[in-house]
């Protein structure tokens, strides 16, 4: 199967029954596949008239108390970010999957690209942390979409998974685990009555149990700053005391949500670090660096927000350099140069979309950085 | 809303068991007609007699988004223009309860008026009540989709010179299996049209011409808050029979109040459950408290 149809089995082995999307390409499988087979898990598949609408009507089912998801590219991601961030104010767990396509606008709609990384971060205003996983194969858009699920229902937040077209598109062959081994994750509910429960009240990991609509305890869930009643409060202490929550719940517990794969790290001198399609070209050149007797070494990151910056520090001493490869002018390049802070010279191969990356590209700058020159 | 001092000391209420006391004093200005209407919709709730665990509120944002936060019920206060998507996804969740849309002109009509036509052609399950103040209270009193041709706002210093809509005949022609209008004056009338479009099953909508008196009434010279609640009244004509094209909505000649629509129509859960009924298994399992999981 594709990738985009390795996302919606994925979200229906895990449990999501509610889709709302509008179509755009590439992402317009996950509708079309979900479209088909949730009705035959008893779910809901609407088809809202756009994005601004998916995205507030997968919160709406998701404090209905159903896992629920979304799906868009470029365009529409742009529209869902107001509702993203009444997800991360009001703490919603949902999945949104953006299948990245070249941009700005309209840009090119059938072609790769991973252009929206820092927009997955920053795109909806004001301060926030966020989740965002980045598959590199139809597997792992199963796989990823199952994680983003979980982590969604636990830490309460919507969870972007930064797809790209050529991983949506391409076709391979998908395990999909028996039913028992998919691990699942539900959100927390509260063990406290209607008259003792506070709906963000936090238990000591930063998260709060929470109670769906109907489920009795008559919540009132708001995108104004909130405090523990969840009852707006407009002042500046209450501002800190929620932002410090919401932000604290990620960067506290990012030992749990990172995640990379590392290869061939322990002697390498040249470290490349990619994600998503990206990721493939690097570990072809990074394996055919290799057989030139270059030590070259590849971090995948499977988790692209938060990003493992202590993994990044702590390689970079080690490094003779290291080098960002991704389909756009440098986004997670200024990241891991933050994160690298000097400590070695750092490079980026990238392209302004439309297509992947060449190994031969990374493999010539592995090369060159090998011969240390960047 | 304006930053004037709350009104403080209100007595006990009748309707308190679904008032989230402690949060009282509200915002609304003293005078403002939004008030009567969260009255009648609470009034209505309990002419229900349903169990207030199976009803739930969905706002977007402006004075009239307000109401989600003072009713107790689980409630929503989404973002501007966005309850109804906020609610179709809620409803289609949770079918078995009842969901009522409260918002402002501004937000159901401007920046959520595709939403409205869409929500009102799938004929989604929900109770639509919109008070209609003429303009964008929340902010200050600008033009709104609402706004009488030369009625003056911030925005509109000289004279609003754009036609409004007339949002009861764009509800009907959207599908809505129930429409009514009424000023905030006509209060049992309010009450038991709300009352109606609760029992309905469909996109059931109320429109209430409300008194605005800190923007639009000061703007416009319209006299106290209950100056501009009698002249709203006094402009009105009860036709129940009309065609909502004719029922107009001009605040210079007449407001034409009544029960334009009232239909059977099948609704979205309708439609999807006979093209995809051989296969579905129960509503509940949707549910992750009948998953497995931990
Ligand atoms: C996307 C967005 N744009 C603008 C605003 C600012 N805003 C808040 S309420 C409002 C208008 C409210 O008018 P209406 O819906 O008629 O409600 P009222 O206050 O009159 O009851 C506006 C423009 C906002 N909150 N969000
Ligand atoms: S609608 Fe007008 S009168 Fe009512 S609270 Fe808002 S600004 Fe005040
Ligand atoms: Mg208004």
């Amino acid at each position: 199967m594709n990738g985009d149809e390795a996302c919606c089995e994925g979200a229906l082995a895990v449990g999501c029954r509610f889709f709302a999307g509008y179509p755009i390409t590439p992402a317009t499988e996950i509708a079309e596949s979900m479209s088909r087979r949730l009705p035959q898990l008893g779910g809901i598949y609407i088809q809202m008239e756009d994005e601004i609408a998916s995205m507030a009507a997968i919160l709406g089912a998701s404090w209905g108390g159903v896992k629920s998801m979304t799906s868009t590219s470029g365009p529409g991601f742009s529209l869902m970010m107001e509702n993203i961030g009444l997800g991360i104010c009001t703490e919603t767990p949902c999945v949104v999957c953006n299948v990245q396509r070249a941009g700005p606008s309209t840009g090119l709609p059938t072609a790769v690209g991973q252009g929206d990384m820092m927009q997955a971060r920053w795109g909806s205003h004001g301060h926030y942390e966020i989740i965002a996983l980045s598959p590199s194969s139809p597997q792992e858009m199963f796989d990823m979409t199952i994680r983003a699920f979980n982590l969604s229902e636990y830490y309460r937040l919507p969870v972007i998974i930064l797809a790209d077209e050529v991983v949506g598109h391409m076709n391979e062959r998908v395990i999909i685990p028996r039913e028992d081994d998919i691990e699942i994750i539900n959100r927390r509910k509260p063990s406290v009555s209607r008259e003792d429960y506070l709906p963000y009240e936090a238990d000591a990991d930063g998260i709060a149990p929470m109670a769906n609509c109907g489920d009795g305890y008559r919540i009132h869930v708001t995108g104004l700053t909130h405090d523990e009643r969840g009852y707006p409060a407009m002042n500046a202490k209450a501002q800190e005391q929620m932002v410090t929550r919401l932000v604290g719940k990620i960067r506290n517990n990012r030992d749990k949500i990172i995640s990379t794969k590392n290869f061939y790290l322990d002697d390498a001198e040249v470290v490349v670090v990619s994600y998503g399609i990206s990721a493939r070209s690097s570990m072809k050149a990074v394996r055919d660096a290799r057989n030139e007797g270059i030590k070259a070494g590849l971090i995948k990151l499977e988790t692209i927000w938060p990003f493992p910056e202590e993994l990044i520090r702590s390689i970079a001493p080690q490094a003779k350099a290291m080098i960002m490869a991704e389909i756009n002018g440098g986004q997670m390049v200024l990241e891991m140069e933050r994160c690298v802070g000097g400590a070695c010279p750092v490079s980026l191969v990238g392209n302004y979309g439309g297509a992947i990356l060449h190994p031969n590209l990374i493999l010539g700058a592995i090369s060159k950085a090998a011969r240390g020159k960047t | 809303m304006t930053t004037s001092k709350p009104v403080k000391n209100i007595p006990p209420h009748p309707m308190d068991s679904l008032l989230r006391t402690e949060r009282i004093p509200h915002i609304w200005c003293p005078g403002c007609g939004i008030g009567t209407v969260f009255s009648a919709v609470i009034a209505a709730i309990k002419n229900t007699g349903w169990d207030p665990n199976s009803i739930a509120m969905v706002s977007g944002i402006g004075c009239t988004g307000r109401m989600a936060g003072y009713i107790k019920l689980d409630s929503f206060h989404t973002t501007h223009g966005r309850a109804l998507p906020f609610a179709t996804g809620l409803k289609l969740a949770r079918p078995q309860t009842k969901v009522i849309v409260v918002s402002g002109d501004g937000d159901l009509f401007a920046i959520g008026g595709n939403h409205f036509i869409h929500a009102a052609r799938r004929n989604m399950d929900l109770t639509v009540i919109c008070v209609n103040n003429l303009n964008y209270g929340m902010t200050g009193g600008q033009q709104a989709p609402s706004t009488p041709l030369g009625a003056k706002t911030t925005t509109s210093v000289n004279g609003s010179p754009e036609e409004p809509f007339n949002f009861s005949y764009l509800a009907s022609a959207c599908g809505a299996t129930y429409v009514a209008r009424w000023t905030a004056m006509q209060v049992r009338s309010l009450r038991s049209s709300i009352s109606e479009a609760l029992e309905k099953r469909g996109f059931s909508f109320v429109e209430v011409i409300t008194p605005c008196p800190s923007s639009f009434g000061r703007r416009n010279r319209m006299g106290s808050a209950l100056e501009m609640l009698k002249f709203y009244h006094g402009r009105s004509v009860i036709r129940g029979d009309i065609d909502p094209k004719d029922a107009s909505m001009d605040i210079d000649k007449e407001i034409v109040v009544g029960k334009f629509v009232d239909i059977e129509r099948p609704t979205f859960l309708d439609h999807y459950e006979k093209f995809n009924r051989p296969q579905m298994p129960p509503w509940r399992s949707m549910h992750p408290d009948n998953q497995k999981g931990r």
